[in-house]
């Protein structure tokens, strides 16, 4: 204490001795020439600028000694401040809402304060291409998968009671701007049995659907048309739709107020130890641990390995893409290690339109049997549509440009059949964003690979991911932080069904 | 109780120890001043515990605990589901046992106004298969997930009150197009709905034998901004 108390005098003796103080000049002097310091020559007087410039010079030396001296911010050596740590216990790449969903529970699920390290890696924090914000939104039950309905109803119970789990001390409360609306969905004369079964299966996990006849349709629904209709499944609670970006940010508040680090950059490579191992028919297989993230910062070439323990495939779209650099499909054909992680970007439009004599504030989420769906949006008179592509015409990924003609060609006659009113209607805006289509089965993928023993796959919901995102999230983090799945058991959406090559299909009504 | 101080170890000069405890960086994201959103100040003994839950871990603990102590009471108190008996209170506010003579009547009319359901608190009256009139005047807990439920009563609901409840917002109204059998609804002074006017236009619509009664709103074509401007200035 007595050095830190002379070098503290040091430093005001300094700081006395570095101050230079220029003495006014006293009005009372009875000097023949004027008070005032203006010179009479035209030209700048060299002994002004002297004075000047020394203060100014005296004042940075000044403030380089203050800097070099203990207690002051400044470092000769250049840290970027945007870096990620180098050392933690989590990554996720990925910062839409299926990662900051696991992040958040896994900082729930920790124990004690501080006792997990979590950093979310997000490439483009304006989410410009992300789908989680450009998503339509809804949340429903109506699948026929049992997992899947399950899923929808933990995150349901989770948007119910979003204000407990999400809300951060001397904030405001959340609001996702839920519209219990529902989800209405047609089936033809072919798919009416398996909309029955599906009916049962949701009655039987919980689900409040029920089915309607035509006349009743007609009767709760008169804008609708129900000519063709011969059966429909309407979601009675629990069912609707709400703002993904509100859902998002307020993952990301909480999260970040628990401890979770967030970090922009993009995750380039991986360091990982190999292990070579003969199974018992004399296949060889390389199983691979990672060891550290390479994480690179946006517009630069700097980057920082943050060593891991885990990591976490919550990339979305482009999750395929992060698989390969661990060379996850890069194997010979029939191997294990030739699988490739069967999820690729699909692009979807979303059509925004007005009509000023459409369905009212009852206005389900209609799905039709042709595929094309539309909600309300506001009160407005404003909808928004759009429709799967069939197989053959997938749009080109390479961008997020949209295409009008396929809601002139391939939207609107099946609105305009489906609802008379829409028949007259303007299509005010429009935007794409990407599915992380499942090749194989359009479910999801959550847990390990076989070959690649910490990295958790938390991708490929293909349409689903924002509705299944917190319980997803939940079961992730049980699946790394327990071993296993408690609350929903996601075990048939594992790596095993890929590897196999045997799909879990929904029974969709199309 | 030991104060734990939120300050990071940093070596700093004796006069500014105070200034230098940094907020958590966590937090950051989190920060807003109270300037942005429309109701005044909050109160000094508010502004003094946000500063303190903003330098010490205990504070911030408490807050916590308090805040969910007072949800679990809250669930505790509306999860009287599989009791038998209903209380109601009389004019000595004691508790009258005479209605365990009527175990078996269905339910016509429930006044629940001014409580605290929610719900969980929904799940005791659902299975009253004949109730016909449903008052939650004034609920603090009623919000839009409330309303979905209620298609428990879709046959047989006549009357529904849901005014003065704070947490109901259009996208819960929307859920009461369940409710066909829905004759007379008052949502008169919700104030979480912004547009009243085309609300009700819309609501009346949806529920096209229902009368809706709404009253308590200003619909007075003057923009709020100026209003606010004025008295501000």
């Amino acid at each position: 204490m007595s050095t830190w108390r002379s070098l503290c005098a040091n430093v005001r003796t300094l700081r006395v001795l570095l101050t230079f103080r220029r003495v006014a000049p006293d009005p009372r002097r009875p000097c023949g020439l004027v008070a005032s310091r203006r010179s009479l020559s035209t030209g700048t007087p060299l002994r002004n600028d002297f004075f000047k410039d020394l203060e100014a010079k005296l004042a940075a030396t000044r403030k380089k000694a203050r800097d070099a001296l203990p207690g002051s911010a400044w470092s000769p050596l250049h840290i970027n401040p945007n870096l990620p740590p180098e050392r933690t216990d989590i990554v996720i790449v990925g910062g839409g809402v299926v990662g900051w969903a696991v992040a958040y529970w896994l900082k729930k699920k920790e124990g004690i304060r501080g006792g997990l390290k979590v950093v979310v890696v997000e490439k483009d924090t304006t989410y410009s291409r992300a789908s989680t914000v450009l998503s339509a939104g809804g949340i429903r039950q109506q699948f026929s998968l049992l997992e899947n309905i399950s899923l929808s109803m933990a995150s349901a119970d989770f948007l119910r009671n979003i204000n407990e789990h999400l809300g951060v001390l001397n904030e405001d409360p959340v609001d996702v701007q839920f519209n219990q609306a529902g989800y209405l969905l047609l089936a033809s004369d072919k798919a009416a049995h398996i909309m029955e079964d599906n009916y049962h299966t949701q009655r039987a996990a919980g689900a409040q659907v029920s089915l309607l006849s035509p006349t009743q349709l007609k009767e709760t629904f008169p804008w609708m048309n129900t000519e063709d209709v011969a059966l429909a499944s309407y979601g009675v609670e629990n069912e609707g739709w709400f703002d993904p970006w509100t859902l998002l940010n307020a993952l990301r508040r909480k999260a970040i107020s628990m401890g979770v680090v967030q970090c922009c950059g993009e995750v380039t490579g991986f360091k990982y130890s190999s292990n070579e191992v003969m199974t018992e028919d004399g296949q060889r297989l390389e199983l691979r641990r990672i060891k550290s993230v390479q994480v690179q910062m946006p517009n630069s070439l700097e980057f920082q390995p943050v060593e891991c323990a885990v990591a976490v495939n919550a990339a979305g779209a482009f999750s395929a893409k992060l698989a390969h650099m661990l060379g996850a499909g890069l194997g010979p054909e029939d191997t294990l290690a030739g699988i490739p992680i069967p999820v690729e970007p699909r692009k979807r439009f979303i059509y925004v339109f007005h009509c000023p004599d459409g369905p009212g504030l009852d206005t389900p989420f209609l799905v039709d049997q042709s595929g094309v769906y539309f909600r309300r949006e506001g009160f407005g008179g404003n909808y928004i549509a759009g429709r799967s592509p069939d197989q053959g015409e997938e749009p080109d990924v390479a961008n997020l440009d949209v295409d009008h003609q396929f809601f002139q060609d391939k939207i609107w006659p099946e609105l305009a059949h489906r609802v008379p009113a829409f028949e007259k209607l303007k299509v005010t805006s429009a935007w794409a964003g990407y599915y992380d289509y499942n090749t194989l089965d359009q479910n999801g993928i959550v847990g390990t690979h076989p070959l690649v023993s910490n990295m958790y796959f938390a991708t490929g919901f293909s349409g689903h991911g924002l509705q299944h995102s917190p319980a997803v999230g939940r079961a992730v983090a049980e699946l790394i932080l327990d071993g296993g799945f408690s609350t929903v058991d996601l075990s048939r959406l594992g790596f095993r069904r890929i590897a196999d090559r045997e799909p879990v299909l929904e029974r969709n009504i199309v | 109780m030991l104060w734990t101080i939120r300050c990071l170890p940093v070596v700093c000069s004796y006069s500014s120890l105070l200034g230098c405890c940094q907020r958590s960086s966590r937090l950051l994201v989190a920060r807003r001043p109270w300037s942005s959103s429309p109701v005044s100040s909050p109160p000094m003994h508010t502004r003094l515990l946000l500063f303190l839950t903003q330098r010490f871990y205990d504070v911030e603990m408490l807050l916590r605990w308090k805040s969910r102590m007072k949800r679990r009471g809250l669930q505790k108190k509306n999860a009287f589901v599989g009791q038998s008996e209903w209380f109601r209170v009389d004019r000595k506010g004691k508790f009258k046992w005479d209605f365990l003579s009527y175990k078996d009547t269905p339910l016509e009319e429930a006044d629940m106004s001014y409580t605290i359901i929610n719900y969980i608190g929904l799940s005791n009256l659902e299975g009253q298969k004949s109730l016909r009139t449903l008052s939650l005047r004034g609920c603090s807990e009623v919000d839009d997930w409330f309303l979905a439920r209620l298609h428990v009563f879709q046959d047989s609901l006549k009357d529904l009150d849901i005014s003065h409840c704070p947490r109901i917002t259009t996208g819960g109204l929307a859920a009461l197009r369940n409710l066909k059998g829905l004759r007379r609804l008052d949502v008169s002074a919700l104030p979480g709905i912004s547009t009243p006017g085309l609300v009700i236009i819309l609501l009346e619509e949806m529920l096209p034998h229902c009368e809706v009664i709404a009253s308590g709103y200003d619909h007075s074509l003057e923009p709020e901004g100026v209003d606010e401007e004025r008295s501000q200035g």
